[in-house]
């Protein structure tokens, strides 16, 4: 049965398709977004208090080698197949590294209403890939050798509200703990599906706004768009299959692997390498990637997750 | 050129320009400023705010001319070639000169 928060987005779509006037008031699109970042960094910070840190540290580093190495593989797919300027061709490639949270919160109510369970600390592993792709992306577009304000890069990136939320959630989460967190549950925990609802039919209306500029970057942009997550994901599988864990844990890993940037990146890629078409790169993964993984990706990548450790005998 | 004229000098462009916006005037010599949000459309596509990227920021400065003048060369060599952005100044008429 489909998910209703699914047809909230395909709502959005259609209303945007048709353009309808609808839209959430940029506030409070704000504040779901706030809700839904807070919300999942205290679900993982209540879980790393009761967790050895560096029973994790090696999967922290194989999550960060992974938001390393997957921009390196589509950036010369997007220079050489699909003829982009090298700006915007790292800056899409650091996109297609990063994370994207309204997929995650997706994947983790798609597990929840289907009784799947999973590591519970994945929130931390969302914020150590949000980084690595944007550094590996400022350096395929500018390279070693110009100087590069590091510092302002580091500060969009760390007081960005994805970052900044998603942390801070975690640590107050680790402090309190989850007897700490009861009163505040009704809020963050029991809110979360419709918060998420609502968090849906917007982005459903801003996907929409997008197919238009499909037309303009053409079907290369839209194979990518596909293709690339697909890719990507076989990596976030194989982390799953070497750290052994479950196959609800490993499919997170697959979601965060595939999904691909619309906040982090854009803001910190527009400060650092302003000659990059930011419209281009969320074309793609707002346009393109993010309502693939929401209707056809994430039930896809719990099968193949679910395949993959039946054949490995997880 | 009247004692209490002054130049209002206005700055429309990307939310995301806003801090950096915000250290140049200053830093060229700019005593205040005031933003606003807002939307449009231009050369760049439509700017509707419906997403942080999409959403454009207006930037009015009221100083001297000559602060003006450096502050528009400076928009001009640092974001034009970039970023969505239109600059346009006129003379306005405060009661306070001293204080712009």
């Amino acid at each position: 049965m489909l998910d209703p928060i699914i047809l909230f987005f395909l709502l959005g779509i259609i209303a945007g398709l048709a353009r309808s006037e609808l839209r959430l008031p940029s506030q409070i699109y704000d504040f779901v977004s706030i809700l839904l970042l807070l919300a999942i960094g205290l679900k993982g910070g209540v879980e790393l208090a009761q967790q050895p840190f560096a029973k994790l540290a090696p999967q922290i580093l194989a999550v960060f080698a992974m938001g390393l190495i997957l921009p390196l593989f589509a950036f010369p797919v997007l220079r050489k197949l699909g003829k982009f300027k090298r700006a915007d061709a790292a800056s899409i490639a650091a996109h297609y590294g990063s994370v994207s949270v309204g997929t995650y919160a997706v994947a983790i109510a798609y597990l929840a209403s289907n009784d799947v369970s999973f590591e519970q600390y994945m929130p931390l592993l969302l914020v150590v890939l949000e980084v690595p792709a944007i550094l590996v992306g400022i350096l395929l577009a500018r390279g070693l050798s110009k100087n590069m304000n590091w510092g302002e890069v580091a500060h969009e990136i760390f007081t960005g509200k994805g970052v900044l939320l998603l942390l801070g959630g975690l640590a107050i989460g680790w402090i309190a703990g989850p007897e700490g967190l009861e009163p505040i549950k009704p809020m963050f925990f029991d809110l979360f599906k419709g918060v998420l609802a609502l968090f849906l039919l917007e982005m459903g209306l801003i996907a929409a706004a997008r197919v238009s500029a499909l037309r303009t970057y053409g079907a290369f942009l839209l194979v990518f768009g596909v293709v690339m997550p697909l890719f990507s994901s076989l990596f976030g599988i194989g982390i799953g299959l070497l750290f052994d864990l479950s196959v609800g844990g490993t499919t997170v890993l697959a979601v965060l692997a595939a999904s691909a940037s619309y906040i982090a990146v854009p803001a910190a890629m527009r400060i650092s390498v302003p000659e990059a078409n930011p419209s281009l790169s969320l074309t793609a993964s707002l346009g393109i990637t993010f309502p693939f993984n929401v209707l056809v990706g994430i039930p896809l990548y719990y099968q193949m997750c679910l395949w993959a450790h039946s054949v490995t005998g997880g | 050129m009247s004692a209490n004229i002054r130049t209002l000098l206005t700055i429309i462009s990307e939310s995301s320009l806003e801090n950096r916006l915000v250290r140049d005037v200053q830093k060229l010599g700019a005593r205040g400023y005031t933003i606003t949000e807002c939307r449009g459309k231009g050369a760049r596509g439509a700017r509707d705010a419906e997403w942080d990227y999409d959403s454009n920021i207006r930037m009015e400065v009221i100083c001297s001319r000559e602060t003006a003048l450096a502050i528009e060369k400076w928009l001009q060599e640092k974001y034009y070639d970039d970023f969505a952005i239109v600059v346009y100044s006129d003379d306005v008429n405060v009661l306070r000169p001293d204080k712009f």
